[in-house]
């Protein structure tokens, strides 16, 4: 019956692989800065979801260590980001990422 | 069961996914965010992350898309983008190949080692052996690395707080 079919390893990264892919579209369309930084949350996102589906795969809790550290990296790269995006928006309001081609501010 | 999880908990991953990148208002987006999210916390409480996926709520649902709301109040830049103004001509569809392309073989490669992927020995998942794991791992191999992310959240703090504080100091210098 299709209500005994269990989802597998191989299930989980193609969903990854599909969230990835759409997190890349969207760096590469958008133009508010924000909106990148929600991409680039969603490739992180993507990638912390395979590292979580082959630690239980493989038997091995290192893969969770792992999506800890991302979190810490990923919450620290936000911090850092929104801030410089707050400085560069305060003298220049509604800069797009075409506009910030130079980062003299 | 794990079927109907696994599919509600993907449709509310990709859904929030294309909100982010479709919507025009940045508010949506980050609501967008905050589905995704949630629908990764559901997939780490199905996969018996249970440690990863209560974090997942707090750090991220909880912190960064607050800091995220936050930072689109504070500068008001929550007017809608216009999608129709298109500075390149070829970005958009360079970015959906690229996009599709990376999907593309990520799944074959995926798809390619299916059978041979090495099948370990299931991870300890009653009560709170998860949290006890994860804790015995990272205290115990990964503990230099545990104590470098203090320093790299310090670092980043004291680096943000000086960054959107020059701009009154210089003026107050200028005053005096």
């Amino acid at each position: 019956m299709i209500a005994d079919v269990v989802p597998t390893t191989t299930w989980y990264l193609l969903l990854s692989a599909v969230l990835f892919g759409i997190g890349a579209m969207g760096v590469l369309v958008r133009r508010n800065p924000l909106v990148i930084f929600m991409c680039i949350e969603l490739m992180l996102n993507a990638v912390n979801l395979s590292f979580v589906a082959l630690a239980v795969r493989f038997g091995d809790i290192s893969g969770q260590t792992a999506v800890f550290f991302v979190l810490v990296v990923a919450a620290a790269e936000v911090v850092v980001g929104l801030g410089i995006l707050v400085s560069i928006l305060r003298s220049r309001p509604g800069a797009t990422a075409d506009d910030l081609a130079e980062l003299k501010g | 069961m794990e079927l109907l999880v696994f599919v509600l908990a993907s449709a509310m991953v990709i859904a929030g996914a294309g909100g982010v990148i479709l919507s025009r208002n940045p508010v949506h987006a980050a609501l967008g965010l905050v589905l995704t999210l949630f629908g990764v916390a559901v997939h780490f409480v199905a996969l018996e992350a249970h440690f990863l996926a209560a974090v997942q709520v707090i750090v991220y649902a909880g912190a960064i898309v607050v800091l995220f709301l936050f930072v689109i109040m504070l500068l008001g830049v929550d007017r809608a983008e216009n999608i129709e103004v298109e500075p390149l001509k070829v970005q958009r569809p360079l970015a959906i190949v690229i996009g599709v392309g990376t999907i593309g073989i990520v799944a074959a490669a995926v798809l390619r080692v299916r059978s041979t992927l090495a099948q370990g020995e299931p991870l300890q998942s009653d009560g709170d052996s998860n949290i006890r794991q994860l804790a015995a791992d990272l205290f115990s191999d990964r503990v230099f690395a545990f104590e470098l992310t203090s320093v790299l959240l310090i670092v980043a703090v004291a680096g943000t707080v000086v960054m959107t504080r020059r701009q009154r100091a210089s003026r107050e210098d200028d005053r005096s």
